[in-house]
């Protein structure tokens, strides 16, 4: 079994890494789910690693017709209030978020 | 007399045009069946009701004017509540985004209102679409209309069951690696995913954006041309909408099967498959054969990778395409004393357990000592998952598969076992790491009375052939006939 080489065993401790990375809280019991979860998911995975891609390129995206590109023109006028109509928190034109420098 | 809601698309566009309907009437019996089956279905997070009767009797004023409205004229379709709907909530089935009001309409909703069709709501979804049975909404429960236990197939499991219940004529989904297929062939409806480029994605909440596709769904094939031709081609505001133009969808269901070579994957008929499934398919292959197909065994031999590169590439697309939520311009924010933990708090609130298994493995697969294991890993699978495709369709114009391994499912049944769920894809996912056109539709019932789902997938760009191919079959079986009684 080759997959072996690959498949490294999820830890609680590379969960919180992962999550610090994407910017997530977990509570503790979401920690511990996610850590099976992983594990589980990735063991089963790592099946990929018994196919030899040495020559293989990658395909990021299907397409054949390359980057369809257009004059960058102003179409829409200029906004109204609408930009803003979601805000969580807003001043009067602008975003409102908590201090950022001290 | 057929029930205006149960009328096909054409038939109710038609009678609107000749005024034997008016849009205002088709748009209020669309409403009263919604408010008749919805306590049974739950399909619609959101119904327009107001805005929908304001635009049906534009509509007919307009046909009154002696206007064109357009091949849609005035007929109720929903959309999956993933999709831009100007001035109307759209959430993608999550709590981060249950209060969002869009600025501005998806080019498929424009193009779907300049097409005359009228829009009834807003359809229930897996949380960011990543499910397959629509459970992963936060935001409520859609039930199977052939039975109130069984899931609907997800994502676009609020799509399948509007359409199959009656609810609208025609809806949109997304499918990313199923999410139109699955919830048409469990639903008993016809499902499209167009080739990757055929229609825009702008205005459509990303999942995985090198494999996330708009599609019609309806109740058979010739109202699937129908939508697919109202929503497809370039556009300027997505540079991966394809140039090449749009042809006559409809024109071309007329032609038949007759020496067209059909392959038959040994890899989609697997052990373990619900043998009803496999019976209701190769009946459908042999009626093929009988309408003059010629059917031919070929072999996909990376199938059994599909789902782990799948997996890897679209959560890792997800992990970067949800960044964007963080609490600042929209959706939900959780007040707190710095900018990080602001995010974090929102991020924790507002998303799912799905949602979240999804980030953090992408966010895994992409990161340092892993990527090239992983996340490169499986792009190169994906060109080998390509290959194989691009081999078979070299001697055939289409495939024959299922759907799905089983019928409909019972809720709760795969929601505690991810990898379980991951499952239900394994025949829709390879289509869409290879960017071709899938049709799902109904091929025959299994002993507890729930739809078996074909699949006919096609070479790039040749949804004429698949939806010709779904045509003659349907031409020659009634199961598209049959309604779920509600």
């Amino acid at each position: 079994m080759r997959y072996e080489q690959v498949f490294v065993a999820i830890t609680r401790e590379e969960v919180r890494r992962v999550a610090a990375l994407a910017r997530l809280r977990l509570a503790p019991e979401e920690e511990a789910r996610l850590t099976g979860d992983l594990d589980h998911i990735l063991e089963a995975f790592a099946r990929l690693s018994a196919l030899d891609t040495k020559a293989v390129a990658p395909t990021a995206h299907v397409e054949d017709f390359g980057a369809l590109l257009r004059q960058d023109t102003v179409e829409n006028p200029p906004a109204g209030d609408e930009p803003l109509a979601n805000a969580p928190s807003r001043d009067g034109r602008f975003f409102k978020v908590p201090k950022i420098i001290e | 007399m057929t029930p205006l809601h149960d009328l096909s698309l054409r038939d109710a566009a038609a009678r609107v045009r000749r005024r034997e309907t008016s849009s205002v009437e088709l748009v209020r019996a669309a409403l009263d069946r919604i408010a008749a089956v919805e306590p049974a279905v739950g399909a619609f997070l959101s119904v327009t009701e107001a805005e929908a009767l304001a635009a049906a009797a534009a509509i007919d004023r307009r046909i009154a004017a002696g206007e064109d409205p357009g091949p849609l004229a005035g007929v109720p379709a929903g959309i999956k509540d993933i999709i831009c709907t100007a001035g109307i909530r759209t959430t993608a089935g999550s709590r981060i985004l249950e209060r969002f009001v869009p600025a501005y309409d998806a080019t498929v909703t424009a193009r779907l209102k300049r097409a005359g069709a009228v829009i009834v709501g807003k359809l229930n979804c897996d949380e960011f679409a990543m499910g397959s049975s629509t459970e992963n909404s936060a935001l409520g429960t859609t039930r199977n209309p052939w039975d109130g236990n069984r899931v609907p197939g997800g994502s676009s499991g609020g799509s399948g069951a509007a359409v199959a219940a009656g609810e609208c004529h025609a809806a949109l989904g997304t499918d990313t690696g199923g999410s139109v297929r699955l919830p048409a062939a469990f639903c008993g409806v016809v499902g499209l995913k167009p080739t990757y480029g055929r229609v825009s994605r702008y205005g459509v909440i990303a999942y995985a954006s090198s494999l996330d596709q708009v599609g019609p769904l309806a109740r058979d094939v010739a109202d699937t041309a129908l939508m697919l031709e109202a929503i497809a081609g370039h556009d300027p505001a997505d540079s991966t909408a394809s140039p090449r133009p749009v042809p006559s969808y409809l024109a071309a269901l007329e032609q038949g099967v007759r020496g067209l070579r059909l392959g038959l994957p040994r890899e989609y008929f697997v052990e373990g498959m619900q043998p009803e499934v496999e019976a209701g398919v190769r009946a459908a292959v042999r009626e093929l054969e009988r309408l003059g197909a010629i059917v031919e065994p070929v072999s996909l031999p990376h199938t059994e990778y599909a789902i782990a590169t799948y997996y890897l590439i679209a959560t890792a697309e997800a992990s970067s395409n949800l960044a964007r939520y963080d609490g600042i311009r929209y959706g939900l924010r959780v007040p707190a004393d710095s900018l990080g933990a602001m995010y974090e708090a929102s991020r924790a609130a507002g998303f799912g357990t799905e949602v979240k298994r999804r980030i953090m493995l992408g966010t895994y697969a992409l990161s340092a000592g892993y990527y090239d294991a992983y996340y490169l890993k499986a792009q190169q699978v994906r060109t080998l998952i390509r290959r194989d495709f691009e081999q078979v369709f070299q001697r055939c114009e289409a495939l024959v598969t299922p759907v799905a391994p089983t019928t409909a499912f019972r809720l709760g049944e795969k929601i505690a076992d991810p990898l379980t769920m991951y499952l239900s894809d394994i025949f829709t996912i390879s289509v869409n790491l290879a960017g071709l056109p899938g049709l799902a539709l109904p091929c025959g019932f299994d002993a507890s009375g729930l739809p078996i789902g074909l699949q006919v997938i096609g070479r790039p760009f040749d949804e004429e052939t698949v939806l010709r191919i779904g045509a003659a079959y349907e031409q020659a079986t009634d199961w598209h006939r049959r309604r779920a009684s509600l």
